[in-house]
């Protein structure tokens, strides 16, 4: 059935906003602003910006779409920065190694989420809060600061090019086009959208709708451990704070739900939030260039998303709580 | 279940006091257990000077439980305390700037920011319909902004004693109990309005409604609205007294506030407390707030690193949160 949806459809108009952003941005800071907005730098940067949020707000989508949350991401991405920095120490033939162990603690963390919403029934929120908690109390008692180091070489994840292209940008819209592939041309992603429509009537017509959640949580387990990968191949090293201090947990959920996926799951997909964290990076930029006060970007930001999603919210017939 | 099925005399005997203990929720045992154990660590702390500190440093959560409990009972969340107890303890130090004589004004004006921060939220999830949970995700967000936005980004003035008071000064010569902290008289006043606006009022028993069936509650005559609203205005209120509070006896910084949503919201859970709505009761609410208080100050007297702290936190959530949704399946 989703593959039947006209392109009309498939370009959500949350685009349209993005365009309007951008324009705006054009207007304000060739008006009042500093440095050029038309640059093929200034959108290069813009983009490289929205490439750590990106890619959890990407994973994030899938456990909204099926009707959960990871509130645990932030955490993640720190546990996962401190270890690959710490496992490497500046040691070019570690860092297979520590890649994949920086993976299975994904997965397990993933798993982990997944089994305590699915088997225990815990509520979302409450399970992924909890074991947020968890990593971050282990985390800072093991460690303090920085820890070790990750190899120049590594170094290349974060700033190399490809042409003209920032590598982590086109990482990024790889694992875009990977995620929207896998949400509307697979078994998986259409059983994805019918548990989190409705997840009894998914069990009724024989989805096993505890693994597909299972599922989504190991995903968005993965990609947050991508993205601390991408951020301590940024910083050169990890420190137990890199993820708190993003606020990758609540910017990654609005910015799924500023690109149209509702938080009751069922509905959306990673287009709109690709869009969502563009809006986000280029409201950053546009801030910066007309040296407003950083902290009333940050009032923006909350009303935006509150704005955005009444956009959505008001159209529906459905009431909230 | 094990009790029905054996009638020796013995057990018919005490069968019903036993089916009175199994009653108690469970979070009194916890509450009452922790102080013991922490009695059994520090020999002062039965004495009322220091239970009656504890008591003090607990009371801003405590309060925050009690507002959170009124929305989640709807079924809803309230994320903007911790940032609105942030905005309360800056806006006071900027307001008052160490000026007794404003203090009066200072804190209605910041009542009434809490009532404005309350309604909008009301009126977003009534009218807007959007999801608390955004909602109140979008007011985190804002309100720090606008925190840090109105003190220059740095902790700026300073309040003055009569702030300050409610947060740190005691009533003197109470009998038997010595000095008692203002913050504990405040606290057993909220404790006591709450307990009855929830299970006393048409207003808490129509909250309950809400949670448990909004569409019902609809079909009943339910002002959902009014409901949520107001439901929300008791929260921001509760973070403003919290804000007060904290002020007094911690001081202005920049993240006072910071982490308190979530605190709240896992004491709502401890005491039993449903997310979904519908159920929840105001004494067991205080009782798990107390509880976590507890546990922390236990956790510090056996000598637990403070990081540790956030990890113990993480597992007596899900712990709870657990032990409930088995419960409640298991009554199913």
């Amino acid at each position: 059935m989703k593959l039947s949806v006209p392109l009309r459809r498939r370009i959500p108009s949350i685009y349209i906003v993005l365009l309007l952003f951008y324009l705006a941005g054009w207007v304000l800071v060739s008006l009042f602003g500093r440095g050029t907005w038309l640059s093929g730098t200034n959108l290069s940067n813009m983009a490289v910006r929205s490439v750590a949020l990106g890619i959890v707000a990407i994973g994030q989508t899938f456990t909204i779409l099926v009707g959960s949350l990871d509130l645990s991401v932030a955490y993640l991405i720190s546990v996962v920065a401190v270890m690959a920095s710490y496992l490497m120490q500046g040691d070019p033939d570690k860092v297979p190694q520590a890649i994949l162990i920086v993976f299975g603690i994904g997965v397990g963390v993933g798993l982990a989420n997944g089994l305590i919403i699915t088997k225990l029934r815990l509520n979302a929120f409450i399970a992924t809060v909890g074991t947020g908690l968890l990593m971050q109390g282990v985390l800072n008692a093991s460690f303090e600061n920085f820890a070790g180091a990750v190899p120049a070489s590594f170094q290349d994840f974060a700033y190399g090019k490809l042409g003209p292209f920032p590598a982590p940008v086109l990482l990024l819209l790889l694992i875009a086009a990977l995620a929207a592939f896998v949400l509307e041309r697979t078994r998986f992603g259409a059983h994805l959208y019918a548990v989190g429509g409705n997840r009894s009537t998914a069990r009724l017509s024989g989805v096993r709708t505890d693994r597909v959640i299972i599922a989504a949580h190991v995903i968005a387990s993965l990609m947050a451990t991508i993205s601390g990968l991408f951020i301590v191949s940024r910083l050169r090293a990890g420190a137990p704070w890199v993820g708190p201090d993003g606020a990758y947990d609540i910017e990654s959920v609005a910015a799924v739900v500023v690109g149209g996926t509702a938080l009751s799951g069922g509905r959306g997909g990673v287009g709109g939030t690709l869009a969502g964290v563009f809006i986000f990076s280029v409201l950053d930029t546009m801030f910066n260039q007309l040296g407003i006060d950083p902290y009333l970007k940050q009032v923006f930001r909350g009303l935006i998303i509150i704005a955005a999603v009444a956009s959505y919210s008001v159209r529906s017939r459905e009431t909230a709580a | 279940m094990a009790l029905s099925t054996r009638t020796t005399p013995f057990t018919r005997v005490l069968r019903k006091p036993l089916k009175m203990v199994a009653a108690i929720p469970a979070i009194y045992f916890i509450l009452a257990a922790l102080l013991i154990w922490i009695s059994f660590e520090n020999p002062n702390f039965p004495q009322p000077e220091v239970f009656l500190a504890f008591l003090r440093r607990a009371t801003p959560l405590l309060i925050l439980a009690a507002g959170q409990l009124f929305v989640i009972v709807t079924g809803g969340f309230d994320l903007s305390v911790g940032s609105l107890i942030t905005l309360t303890v800056l806006g006071g130090a900027l307001l008052t700037d160490g000026n007794a004589d404003r203090t009066p004004l200072a804190i209605v004006t910041l009542y009434l920011i809490g009532l404005g921060v309350g309604i909008f939220n009301g009126l977003v999830v009534s009218y807007l319909r959007v999801s608390s949970f955004i909602t109140t995700l979008g007011m985190l967000i804002a309100l720090k902004g606008a925190a840090l936005l109105w003190s220059g980004g740095a902790p700026a003035g300073y309040l003055p004693d009569n702030f300050r008071i409610f947060g740190r000064q005691n009533l003197e010569g109470v009998p038997y109990l010595g000095k008692v902290p203002y913050a504990v008289i405040i606290l057993v006043v909220y404790s006591l309005v709450a307990t009855y606006l929830l299970h006393g009022t048409n207003f808490g028993k129509k909250a309950l409604a809400v949670g448990d069936n909004p569409r019902a509650a609809a079909l009943s005559g339910i002002a959902i609205p009014r409901i949520r609203i107001a439901v929300f205005v008791l929260s921001s209120i509760s973070a403003v007294t919290a804000g007060i509070l904290l002020g007094g006896f911690a001081g202005v910084s920049m993240n006072v506030g910071d982490g308190y949503e979530l605190e709240a919201i896992a004491a709502v859970v401890l005491g039993g407390a449903m997310l979904m709505g519908g159920k929840g009761s105001m004494p067991t609410a205080i009782a798990g707030a107390l509880s976590l208080r507890a546990l922390f100050t236990l956790l510090n007297l056996l000598g637990l690193p403070s990081p540790y702290r956030a990890a113990v936190q993480g597992l007596i959530i899900i712990g709870a949160a657990a032990y409930a949704a088995f419960r409640s399946q298991s009554e199913s």
